[in-house]
């Protein structure tokens, strides 16, 4: 295990250079937002979800929502690193006539399951997922990616107490908790207060960890899948711009991509010397 | 004479025994909406929601997404309109299978008032991209819709009323998405209409032919994607248009209408519904007169418009 987890560290760290340089290229996305979800993704992708590249829309897959989907980068360096399209696609992100659209769309992008980027609606098109699959009595598992911002659109709550009513214990919301949304830190725009203590009102499973701990959040997906009766939140404590020193912390780096001068900086702090 | 919200839930539960795939979702209004009728006979395929529409609009999204033929439903203000973000997102943009049958459009509503009366649901569905936006007559045209509605693979609203009306369409209509129908033959004007007008527009015709005025009556049931077939026809054929509907005259049939006709062949046009304003509270019936919204309105109007025809 102990081997698995430095593997997908290193993956994670190469995801994270992928990053830097797909938004160097496209000077238009958002960074921060993927760096701080990319450990999890990359935890989802590499190792706890059934998925095949060769056929994206296998059957007997596990299911995706980035519901926060502007981390769109982050998805799709994960999408191209395990076979779904070519790398070298990544560098017409959000270019006019590219299938790498500036969030998520599931027409034109294979591995990509429904649309999103409207904050607050994916979990709601997890559920339906997840609600359709048990329906079928299928043992494919649901897993939805969210912000902590994201957490003030009241839909996401809808969808939470749908998913504890319905107990659909075949989906688990990972929230990537980097405190940070574009006008500063969470808990001063508009404070969404305990996330785990909120989630847990509302019937979930909750498990608290850090989002960079590629241990733990491996931990955690495999005691969501266990867990039965409820669905399972994992509240991921992490950090916006993780990665970069640069970036880290910075309400600034939301929607800002990385500049010619900052580019060579940024890849040093990931470990990249040429 | 029969509801089109009854000829949906009769409809609904023949097509979940038919395809195992259906699935319908309610927000605490099976009841009214009908989709009880399906619940009862397929609870499990049956999502209550609860009084979140939004949740819902997005949970059929991703049911659709796994295989599943959703229908969803509840009354139109609260379809359209406080789920329409939800719609266009996760329905339209993705061109998800995913059927919103919305219930009591309109006025008819009656006691419950404006909030709850929808004038402007089909305007907004409207103007989405990959929308096929449908509007009913009556039971049996509804029938005809529901069953091409689940046949049709994408993004479909379908609008109804609350009240028993008027038949229009014989038993076992076929209904076929984007073609108008030619009801009465006609020279002097076309009366292009829509939902529970229709019915109307042929009375009117009908008191019309005694005064020696020639009313064409075309229902046009699919209000997206047009057929401009039928409208160039009425056009060129009659000189004068008028479109009436129990909605708004902004941006509903009459837009549509209004939209094809100045830009294909200009023609005198007369936009009948309501006059961009809010329903208030009465009774279903009295509101339709309070509104206008009957034949002694195509009547008046149909001679208004014919003598500008000279």
């Amino acid at each position: 295990m102990k081997e698995k987890i430095a593997e997908l560290e290193e993956k994670a760290r190469r995801l994270r250079v992928a990053i830097v340089k797909t938004l160097h290229k496209s000077q238009s996305g958002h960074t921060g937002g993927s760096l701080s979800a990319i450990d999890m993704i990359c935890a989802l992708y590499f190792h706890k979800m059934r998925h095949n590249p060769a056929e994206p829309a296998w059957d007997g897959r596990d299911r995706f929502v980035l519901s926060k989907g502007h981390a769109a980068p982050a998805l799709y360096v994960t999408l191209a690193s395990a076979g779904y399209f070519p790398a070298e696609d990544l560098m017409m992100l959000r270019r006019l006539g590219s299938h790498l659209q500036g969030h998520p769309d599931s027409k034109v992008t294979p591995g990509v399951d429904v649309c999103t980027g409207s904050l607050g609606q994916g979990l709601s098109m997890a559920n339906g997922m997840a609600l359709g699959l048990k329906l079928d009595g299928k043992p494919n598992r649901v897993y939805a990616v969210l912000g902590d911002g994201e957490l003030q659109e009241g839909q996401v709550w809808e969808a939470a107490m749908a998913a504890a009513h319905y107990k659909s214990d075949n989906l688990c919301a990972l929230i990537d908790a980097n405190r940070l949304q574009i006008d500063g830190f969470v808990e001063k725009v508009m404070n969404v207060g305990s996330i785990a203590g909120k989630f847990r009102a509302f019937g979930w499973h909750v498990i608290e960890i850090d989002g960079h701990d590629m241990a733990a959040i491996v931990g955690a997906l495999d005691a969501a899948e266990a867990h039965k009766g409820q669905p399972t939140a994992i509240v991921a404590a992490t950090v916006k711009g993780k990665g970069v020193s640069l970036f880290e912390n910075k309400a600034a780096y939301h929607g800002v991509t990385p500049s010619d001068l900052e580019l060579p900086e940024a890849l040093k702090c990931l470990g990249c010397f040429d | 004479m029969i509801a089109t919200r009854d000829a949906y839930g009769e409809t609904l539960a023949e097509l979940g025994a038919e395809n195992a795939n259906i699935v319908v979702l309610d927000a605490d209004l099976s009841g009214s909406t009908k989709t009880g009728v399906f619940a009862k006979k397929f609870p499990e395929r049956f999502f209550n929601m609860g009084i979140a529409e939004a949740n819902m609009v997005g949970t059929a999204a991703g049911l659709a997404s796994v295989g599943k033929v959703p229908f969803l439903s509840t009354f139109a203000i609260f379809a359209a309109g406080r789920a329409w973000e939800q719609i266009r997102q996760a329905v339209a943009y993705p061109k998800a299978n995913v059927k919103v049958v919305a219930t009591h459009g309109g006025v008819t509503v009656g006691e419950d008032g404006g909030s709850h009366q929808s004038v402007e649901d089909i305007a907004i569905m409207r103007a989405i991209p990959n929308m096929t936006v449908i509007v009913p007559a009556d039971g049996e045209e509804t029938k005809g819709a529901i069953r091409a509605a689940a046949a049709y693979k994408g993004p479909v609203y379908v609008r109804l009323g609350r009240n028993k009306v008027a038949s229009v369409f014989p038993a076992g209509h076929k209904f076929v998405i984007g073609k108008g129908n030619l009801l009465v033959e006609g020279t002097d004007l076309t009366f292009v209409t829509t939902g529970l007008m229709t019915a109307q527009a042929v009375i009117a015709a009908e008191r019309l032919k005694a005064e020696g005025i020639s009313a064409r009556v075309v229902h046009i049931g699919t209000i997206k994607p047009l057929d401009k077939e039928i409208l160039q026809q009425a056009a060129e054929e009659t000189g004068a248009i008028i479109t009436a509907e129990e909605h708004s005259v902004v941006g509903g049939l009459g837009g549509a209408v209004a939209e094809f006709l100045s830009e294909e062949c200009p023609t005198l046009l007369k936009r009948v519904g309501i006059y961009d304003r809010f329903g208030t509270s009465g009774k279903s019936e009295e509101l339709l007169k309070y509104f206008g919204l009957n034949a002694e309105t195509l009547v008046e109007e149909a001679r208004e418009i014919v003598s500008r025809k000279k």
